[in-house]
């Protein structure tokens, strides 16, 4: 049971995490809850059935599906964030002063969620698909129900507590900065999901390393910490990184800092 | 005209690579999971040079490996092996373990 529980605690709270920043970049904007929920139970369909053809998967690329299949979700999940930070770059300046003046309710936001949505999904399709393995493993040698279900609900709760807890701490933010401190984050999230992407290909040998470990953190902050792997999420913080991993951190980072910049140009010229 | 130029320069580079990426051997160390145990619990390889670890899952649950000490993890599926390619490392001990047995799969890879 102590073993089921914080497995589920580790996945679920990296995917929480990342809804936490989701729902606090969306923040006033009507019907959030339905597709945030909407977008978990996607993702919980996502991960069982890539757990089912898990072997499938595996054989794809000429073995190299697995790492494949990661790198995708995740590249997926960074161009989705992107497109949203870039988009609503020219609108959080006119979103903030809606949030202030029609208490709340934001109109603008509904086209971008569907993005979101998709991001969340991809989130939890991600870490749920090694749970779901996992739980399998588990069932199969053995472990009684009782210790299965307690596990599943300790770590989950564990989980979504430690992604609440981040949600009611942004919201503190006050409302002046409060979109560029959220797209700041989502770039930054953005940069780690393709920093670890890398890491997936690298390990396949689809991509050169680049130096293999260009610093070791790991006796500072392990990857493996609770610190570390919530740093992980929140700034892509990784303790020893591959040259190929900066290289993709930065580039993303630069790529949705220029996107950002274009579009606020041009937003500037129209009025 | 330019593009007529650079292609049998592209296709002289990308020969040149590919020839390269042949000339350098990657050498393959085995690992066995069996009972959620990794066999051998300690590695030998190279340091200073890419290597690969073939792992095969002999148990009838899948497993994951990973390290934190050089950063990879990759599901094993029951009765399946995978490849996962590994550094160049610089001497010393990496830990590895498996995931989804924490308490019992665990192991080291000495880099000499």
């Amino acid at each position: 049971m102590p073993a089921v529980a914080l497995l589920v605690f580790r996945e679920v709270l990296e995917a929480a995490l990342i809804i936490s920043i989701v729902c606090a970049a969306t923040r006033g904007v009507p019907r959030r809850g339905v597709f945030v929920a909407g977008g978990v139970l996607l993702g919980i369909a996502g991960a069982v059935s890539v757990a089912l053809g898990a072997d499938l998967i595996a054989n794809l690329a000429g073995g190299a599906g697995q790492d494949v299949f990661n790198a995708a979700v995740l590249l997926a999940a960074v161009a989705m964030i992107g497109w949203h930070v870039v988009w609503m770059s020219s609108h959080g300046r006119e979103l903030a002063r809606q949030m202030l003046t029609v208490g709340g309710e934001v109109k603008a936001g509904s086209r971008s969620l569907s993005v979101l949505l998709t991001v969340v999904s991809l989130a939890v399709l991600r870490e749920g698909s090694e749970v779901v393995l996992f739980l399998f493993g588990m069932a199969a040698g053995g472990i009684g129900a009782t210790g299965l279900v307690v596990g599943i609900m300790l770590g989950v709760s564990g989980g979504a507590a430690l992604g609440v807890a981040l949600y009611f701490g942004l919201l503190r933010i006050p409302m002046k900065h409060f979109f560029n401190i959220t797209n700041a984050m989502l770039m930054l999230l953005a940069a780690g999901l393709a920093s670890t992407a890398a890491g997936f290909l690298m390990q396949s040998d689809l991509l050169p390393a680049w130096g293999n470990q260009i610093w070791n953190t790991s006796g500072l902050l392990s990857d493996d910490s609770l610190l570390g792997k919530t740093l992980n999420i929140l700034v892509g913080y990784k303790a020893a990184p591959a040259g190929i991993q900066i290289a993709f951190f930065l580039t993303t980072l630069g790529l949705l800092v220029m996107g950002v910049k274009w579009r606020q140009r041009s937003a500037l010229m129209q009025s | 005209m330019a593009i007529k130029f650079s292609a049998p320069i592209l296709a002289t580079a990308l020969a040149f690579f590919a020839l390269c990426a042949r000339a350098e051997e990657v050498p393959e160390f085995n690992l066995v999971i069996k009972d959620h145990v990794f066999q051998p619990s300690e590695l030998k390889v190279p340091a200073d040079r890419k290597f690969k670890i073939r792992i095969t899952n002999e148990d009838a649950t899948p497993e994951e490996f990973e390290s934190t000490d050089f950063s990879r993890e990759s599901v094993v599926l029951p009765k399946r092996s995978i490849v996962v390619f590994v550094g160049p490392l610089g001497a010393g001990t990496y830990g590895f373990f498996g995931d989804f047995h924490r308490d019992t799969a665990r192991g080291r890879l000495i880099v000499e």
